[in-house]
């Protein structure tokens, strides 16, 4: 008969938190990972580059909160990026992996675009409601056909989110080859650059994009909306139920296809609304870079907030900041992009990884 | 060599926690035979049959193959040892053609050649009387063709001792015939084979001798020829043991559920309920008993407008005047109807309750409507989910707590407390106290029998003969799908139902 070996303890024992964690002393975990995250990049700051860390932390901090220009465009792009994770927030807490916001953002986008190019005539707030609404369905039609394919024939929503992002990006294109303002140009160009009809308008100034602006008020106001949809509202609870267990869902008589549908819709929706945003808020162009990327970007963003969307508004901030930090750094100091880049990416192991000490238990041999 | 036994099992013992699976179980098996492992549920066949196939590892005792002592580690040395298992679930690529499964984990040097292998399938095939394409698809194929497969699959590898894990469980009477001959063709061979089964009249038919277990333990093993079904029964079910469970007579017993002529059938075609016709009265507990699969979660599914049915009736009666009719309704239109049914389903975190929520929200899966416009209403499930913590003293830190992590007396508590609140006047139960300590166990059965005493129709289906024969009025017992009888609970035996549970009707045991 064999006998089995006695093996040693394992060097390194992770276990999941059975009991989760307070609150506090997992905000305390995470800020200790941004302190460690600023030693770790001044130390790589100065070896590589040798150059004082304080002066290129100061000069990321100037580059996003710099000018009151920049505090606002660093606001903006949050507010954008906050849009699409609040947008994402009710797929994924049904276990609903839509990676297609990409695409979700750039048909409403294009419909945007088109509505100021066509009806600049229109009365403004006519315009504006145009824009809003169309934007809206179209995100909705972009994520409601993988919500009623999987549904209807149980396709696989990751695969099919994404290929409809491709074609919402050969779609940008053919518009903007449709509307490019030269010949062979490739580019749309600044729409409406005389007369500004469908930008939309700071707030509480004269004046479009420069200065505190509505974009923030209705984006808080989604954020505010989403945060009590998946708590407080029945379908909400549907939401969640089908997310645990479609069983569970079908058991409590809970329509499943319908959700999928219904949930999908509202997901696109909001990140076409966040096409709306970035064409008539920011851009006043259009592109298929025009989502650039935040459409997975804040995947990321819901998965570290988990769903809740007023954590997302500290992640999103903080992503963003990073951003422009490393697009300041780069040209103030003569840098080589790549070390900016070095720069995010220890911030963002670090704070990451924070998340992974919330979540898990590290013990060491020999240690209680 | 002939007097060597392909496999001798000495004194094995396996333990899950606490459950003692497998007990000193002393079992062999002959060169040239085929040998039926017959016990209840969980009475510790598959377990005792995994320990061959390589999937657990005994706790105590030795397995000799061959005479010779082996040490079983892995699914790997079960193969070298020549041993093959058909489980029950199959495990097999669906987008490779039957050759490709077969081959599929094999090192073998040199290159993957199609053909050869495809004539080695062939070959096999024929000795033994398969019906194999070597190059279909399994998505495409039958579930017996599948279950082919799996057999080719373990002859190629050279296996001489097949152990089946319940074959039949899922093929039709005239697949079944199929199989037994191919099973026959291989005890020609040389080949032993094990078949885990229910059904007495296939153990009667096929195999040569008759092992049997009950609750972990080896009772002992007959020829085939010297055994009956009435014997058999009485080796796998063993003596009755008294429980004692207060059971009052029914009260003024009405019809509530009328089921006639239910049929229903898979995804694969298989009859899960064939022609079932029974009543459930209200006042009393009505008990479903049958071997595991023959047709209970079907049953109560499709009244739970869960699963589809072909054809027959099931007729709610919450009083002499009305009668509604479940089928083919959703259960939102069976609770928009006002059909005041509770179940708890067989599987309580995967369908009965939401794991990640806790307490609280979980007593909103039924009240979740009733909110005010579109928001929630928390208030009454949190008093409800208070009132259960409190009543039926569920272990939980807090309402909020996750269910998931609660243990299972405590989980189903929290399923049956929020299921008896709905007020019922039919109450379906499944499998209730599985898995649970005898406190809670008996928690249950008092929670049921206050419940037939308001008038309320019990359906309780179960898996320990004893206690279905203490707890319930009346007793259906379920055989592939069927009503093979109705027995009082109070007059009828052990033996009786036990012999029900394996008996199909005429036409098919005839076969």
């Amino acid at each position: 008969m064999s006998t089995l070996e006695r093996k040693k303890d394992p060097f390194i024992r992770i276990s999941k938190r059975s009991e989760g964690m307070s609150a506090g002393k997992a905000w305390g975990i995470r800020v200790i990972g941004l302190i460690l995250a600023l030693i770790v990049s001044a130390i790589v700051i100065f070896v590589i580059v040798r150059m004082n860390p304080m002066d290129v932390y100061a000069s990321m901090w100037k580059g996003a909160f710099g000018t009151t220009k920049r505090s606002w465009i660093t606001v903006r792009d949050t507010m954008t990026l906050l849009c699409i994770a609040c947008a994402l927030a009710p797929a994924f807490a049904m276990r609903f992996w839509n990676i297609g916001a990409e695409g979700q953002v750039l048909v409403g986008g294009i419909v945007t675009a088109a509505c100021m190019i066509y009806f600049p005539e229109m009365p403004t707030a006519l315009l504006f409601l145009v824009m809003i609404v169309s934007s809206l369905a179209a995100g909705a039609i972009w994520g409601l056909i993988p919500g009623f394919f999987k549904a209807k024939w149980g396709t696989n929503e990751t695969l099919f989110t994404l290929m409809m992002n491709y074609i919402a990006i050969q779609l940008t294109a053919f518009f903007v080859s449709l509307w490019e303002n030269r010949p062979n140009s490739r580019k749309v160009g600044i729409i409406n650059q005389n007369s500004k009809e469908g930008w939309l308008p700071n707030m509480f100034s004269e004046g479009y994009n420069n200065d505190f602006g509505w974009n923030v008020l209705i984006v808080l106001v989604i954020a505010t909306v989403v945060f009590f949809y998946l708590r407080e509202t029945k379908q909400g609870y549907e939401i969640s139920v089908v997310g645990d267990s479609e069983n569970t869902a079908r058991y409590a008589g809970i329509r499943v296809s319908r959700v999928y549908v219904r949930t999908m819709a509202i997901s696109g929706a909001i990140c076409g609304f966040a096409g709306f945003l970035a064409v008539s808020g920011s851009s006043h162009t259009i592109s298929t870079s025009t989502s650039g990327g935040q459409g997975f970007t804040a995947i990321i963003i819901a998965w570290l907030s988990r769903m809740n969307t007023y954590i997302m508004l500290v992640f999103t901030l903080l992503i963003v900041f990073l951003d422009k930090g490393a697009t300041q750094i780069a040209s103030e100091f003569n840098l080589n992009e790549y070390c900016s880049e070095i720069i995010t990416g220890i911030i963002l192991f670090f704070v990451l990884g924070a998340e992974f000490f919330v979540d898990y238990r590290v013990k060491f041999r020999g240690s209680k | 060599m002939d007097n060597v036994n392909a496999i001798e099992m000495r004194n094995i013992t396996k333990r899950f926690g606490n459950v003692v699976a497998n007990n000193g179980i002393n079992m062999v098996l002959r060169k040239g035979e085929i040998l039926s492992l017959l016990g209840e549920n969980g009475s510790g066949k598959t377990t005792l049959m995994n320990m061959l196939a390589g999937i657990y590892y005994p706790d105590d005792g030795q397995i000799y193959v061959d005479g010779n002592p082996v040490s079983i580690r892995s699914p790997k040395d079960s193969f070298l040892n020549g041993i093959g298992m058909i489980h029950q679930h199959y495990k097999l690529v669906d987008v490779f053609t039957a050759a490709e499964n077969i081959v599929l984990g094999l090192e073998e040097e040199g290159k993957l050649d199609r053909k050869v292998i495809a004539e080695k399938v062939r070959e096999i095939a024929e000795r033994y009387g398969f019906d194999i394409d070597p190059n279909q698809k399994v998505y495409d194929m039958s579930v017996s063709q599948k279950q082919t497969v799996e057999i080719v699959k373990v002859l190629y590898r050279g296996a001489n001792i097949l152990i089946l894990d319940e074959p039949t469980a899922v093929l039709t009477p005239q697949e079944t015939d199929k199989l037994f001959a191919v099973m026959r063709n291989m005890r020609a061979d040389g080949k032993a084979l094990i078949i885990i089964t229910h059904k007495l009249h296939e153990v009667l038919s096929v195999s040569d001798r008759v092992a049997v277990l009950r609750k972990g333990e080896y009772i002992g093993d007959v020829p085939t020829a010297e055994a009956t079904q009435q014997s058999l029964t009485d080796m796998m079910v063993g003596r009755a043991t008294t429980l004692n469970i207060n059971r009052p007579d029914p009260v003024n017993p009405h019809p509530v559920l009328e089921i006639k002529n239910l049929t229903c059938v898979d995804k694969d075609g298989v009859k899960r309920l064939d022609d079932v016709t029974f009543t459930a009265m209200g006042g009393e507990v009505l008990g479903i008993a049958g071997v595991a699969g023959s047709g209970q979660r079907e049953l109560l599914e499709t009244i739970a407008g869960l699963y589809p049915a072909v054809s027959g009736e099931v007729l709610y009666r919450p009083d002499e005047s009305t009668s509604i009719s479940l089928l083919g309704m959703d259960p939102l239109e069976i609770r928009k109807n006002g059909v005041a049914m509770s179940f708890v389903p067989e599987d309580r975190l995967g369908m009965g309750l939401v794991g990640s929520f806790g307490m609280s929200a979980n007593m909103m899966l039924r009240s979740w409507r009733k909110g005010f416009g579109p928001f929630l209403n928390h208030k009454d499930p949190n008093e409800l989910a208070k009132s259960i913590w409190e009543n039926l003293e569920v272990v939980t830190p807090s309402i909020n707590y996750p269910v998931r992590r609660l243990s299972g007396g405590n989980v189903q508590k929290v399923l049956v407390g929020r299921e008896i609140a709905a007020k019922p006047k039919l109450l379906m139960t499944a499998y209730a106290v599985r898995g649970l300590d005898i406190n809670t166990s008996y928690t249950i059965y008092n929670l049921l029998t206050d419940q037939k005493l308001k008038g309320v129709a019990v359906v309780y289906v179960g898996e320990d003969l004893d206690v279905l024969l203490e707890l319930c009025d009346r007793i259906v017992v379920l055989c592939g799908g069927q009503v093979s009888g109705v027995v009082d609970a109070r007059t009828t035996t052990r033996e009786e139902v036990g012999l029900l549970m394996t008996q199909f009707r005429k036409e098919e045991a005839a076969v």
